[in-house]
């Protein structure tokens, strides 16, 4: 905060030199793919997920939830996509033989494209976790977030006239307890595998390269804990969604089918985000063109002013 | 010769109670979207979070407004001094267009009451494109007042404070010009995060440049479009000459838009898509026959000397520069997954009653302050 409270004022201070003269602070884009130093993540396995959806319910448990009801009943939890009740949630898709199971949340994007949109800074990109927070307190409702998001994942309550964007946070709240993502700490088999991204990168890379029929050790709920299971490994679509869409993801996904069937976006690697501040730190550097072009209409409409 | 002077006549007039009766509507569905929120009232949904409100009423409804803008560009950077009797009347328009794009967002945003924190410095996200815009036009509204006030001065012969703003208004023009160009290009950018969910015939980096110049087009259709029917209603012959040395100009930045469009569309290799007899494509070709008819409109109406060509040309521009606008945030928009969203009778009759108010308030003011270029009255010399 204490950072964008300095850029901001910089900017507003507009044509001074001085400030043109030191170096510009980092812009998303400009920071490229490096990871946050501490940055937290999750590695999803399609190909060991059961479907159980165990960590749908300590999803709702430890966000405090509602229950979704579609349909006509009102007894079973049952969402049919993400939602501003359902922050998490596993589907499954039909691919003839075997279904296939996937688990849509909030990715965290490196350069994520709300924490740019957002005018009032209620979602931010931590610093040190890379984990992309909400804050009510700040949030105006404008919903650019939701359109700024490439995989739709951002939700508004639009039944509260008093609404709220809901969003994944990796359990943020949790952190500061010990625990981590709630997803994580429930998942059975290890297919939802929370951790240092490096790390579940280099575990990724692991089973990607792993022969199909054989059986391989695969850590449980968090990487770091040591704990693991035996698995017989299957073929892997050779691709660790995440990894570079968009600049790449926290949130990262294996997966023996296709990503585009399990409703993941084909998206292009460089991001949108990256895009926009490109254009924006040329027109707007530290407002000096503006400055300039604001001293050249000053010039002409005193000139030109009398018509009147 | 003519001055600005009151129109006069009867305000409370037929047509006057129908648009009252469109804003009594529009009211009874705001008490509903601000009892039971968003969802209930509008088609706006995870999918389209934005709708008629944003993409029609601020996006393209300030660029509607942008003819006091397009106007000072003409007078003030390009010294013609013998447009300004058409500022005056763009300013109004400008006024009502932006101050009500305001409401609009306010009734949009889902936490309304907490709008004031765009303003709080350390709420600040300097990245935002969407925060430049809210700034921006809020400065401009505040701008359009005071560019205003001296119409309100002169009827109610406030002569000491008219000579004083009078000193200073050039600072206003000024940042009356500034704003918009940095705000008009602005709502263009904010649509190049939607990246691969808006349409390659609409996403290209080139969006601010094109919605800065659609915003211009649209400032001058308007005026041309206006001015040409209140000057054949009231015979302002000279009016209509002025306008006519305007449309001279016209064409030619719609050519540079023309060409900087397919350009863009080539760019991303997406000029095939136009073809592709989907909603997207069919949208695009309308828009862009639309367009093209103006431009063949404005140069019939240069040979001809027709003037009711212009009248046509000024519309086809309006709707086609319009529509470009609108498809760039909604009907090029796909966000995949089958969402789809078409507007509510409740939704498009609180757009209505926002352009009712925008109506009634010009037809009041034009006729009770000294806003129109009006003929001289015989022996008033």
């Amino acid at each position: 905060m204490s950072i964008q409270r300095r850029d901001f004022l910089k900017a507003a201070l507009g044509g001074s030199l001085a400030a043109a003269a030191s170096a510009r602070p980092g812009l998303a884009a400009s920071q490229g793919r490096d990871l946050p130093p501490e940055a937290l993540g999750i590695l999803y396995d399609s190909n060991l997920c059961i479907g159980c959806q165990a960590c749908m319910t300590a999803c709702k448990q430890a966000n405090d939830m509602p229950v979704e009801f579609s349909g006509q009943q009102t007894t079973w939890d049952n969402p049919l996509d993400l939602s501003a009740k359902t922050l998490n949630i596993i589907k499954m898709y039909d691919g003839g033989d075997t279904p296939a199971f996937v688990k849509r949340q909030c990715l965290h994007c490196l350069e994520p494209g709300c924490v740019s949109a957002c005018p009032v800074s209620a979602l931010e990109k931590d610093p040190k976790t890379g984990i992309v927070t909400y804050d009510k307190k700040a949030c105006i409702g404008c919903r650019y977030c939701q359109v700024a998001c490439p995989y739709n994942v951002p939700k508004f309550e639009w039944d509260n006239p008093f609404p709220q964007i809901r969003k994944c946070e990796l359990c943020n709240h949790l952190l500061a307890e010990e625990r981590y993502a709630a997803c994580c700490e429930a998942c059975p088999t290890g297919a939802s595998l929370f951790g240092p991204v490096k790390e579940l990168r280099q575990e990724a890379e692991r089973r990607l390269n792993m022969e199909p029929g054989q059986y391989h050790e695969f850590p449980v709920n968090h990487i770091s804990t040591g704990k693991t299971q035996t698995h017989k490994a299957e073929a892997y679509v050779p691709k660790i969604y995440g990894a570079d869409e968009l600049g790449g993801t926290q949130v990262m996904l294996l997966s023996g089918v296709d990503f585009n069937k399990l409703g993941l976006p084909e998206v292009r690697d460089k991001s949108y985000v990256s895009d926009l501040e490109g254009l924006s730190s040329k027109l707007y550097s530290y407002m000096l063109l503006p400055a300039a072009v604001f001293g050249g209409l000053l010039y002409v409409a005193k000139r030109h002013g009398d018509h009147e | 010769m003519s001055e600005a002077r009151p129109l006069g006549g009867r305000v409370f007039t037929i047509p006057f109670a129908f648009g009252v009766l469109v804003i009594l509507i529009a009211l009874f569905y705001l008490f509903k979207r601000f009892t039971l929120g968003l969802g209930p009232v509008t088609g706006m949904n995870d999918g389209y979070p934005w709708g008629l409100w944003i993409a029609y009423d601020v996006n393209v409804g300030t660029a509607f407004a942008c003819g006091g803008y397009a106007m000072a560009i003409l007078i003030y950077v390009f010294n013609k001094g013998e447009f300004s009797p058409l500022l005056k009347p763009a300013i109004l328009t400008s006024m009502f267009g932006y101050i009500l794009g305001g409401v609009s967002v306010f009734i949009d945003i889902g936490r309304y009451w907490q709008m004031h924190n765009v303003f709080l410095p350390w709420h600040a996200n300097i990245h935002s494109a969407l925060l430049e815009v809210a700034l921006c036009i809020a400065a401009y509204c505040l701008i359009l007042l005071i560019e205003f006030s001296p119409v309100v001065l002169q009827h109610f012969h406030i002569k000491d404070l008219q000579k004083k703003l009078n000193r200073v208004l050039f600072i206003f023009v000024a940042l009356g010009i500034l704003l918009p160009t940095m705000h008009q290009s602005s709502l263009g950018s904010l649509m190049i995060l939607a990246g691969s969910k808006l349409s390659p015939l609409w996403w290209t980096n080139l969006l601010p440049l094109l919605f800065l110049i659609a915003a211009l087009l649209l400032g001058y259709a308007v005026v041309i479009f206006e001015t040409s029917l209140s000057g054949i209603a009231y015979q302002n012959f000279e009016e209509i000459r002025l306008i006519k040395k305007l449309s001279n100009l016209v064409p030619w930045i719609l050519i540079v838009f023309l060409i900087l469009r397919f350009f863009s569309v080539a760019l991303q290799g997406a000029l095939g898509a136009m073809f592709a007899g989907d909603l997207a494509g069919n949208i695009f070709l309308l828009e862009n026959i639309l367009l093209i008819a103006a431009l063949v409109f404005f140069f019939q109406a240069k040979n001809r000397d027709k003037h009711s060509r212009l009248i046509w040309a000024a519309f086809c521009l309006i709707l086609g520069a319009g529509l470009y606008r609108f498809n760039a945030y909604i009907t090029g928009y796909d966000p995949g997954n089958g969402w789809h969203y078409f507007p509510t009778f409740g939704e498009a009759m609180v757009t209505l009653g926002i352009v009712a108010i925008e109506v009634l308030g010009y037809l009041w003011i034009v006729k009770r302050f000294p806003v129109l270029a009006l003929p001289r009255k015989k022996g008033a010399e």
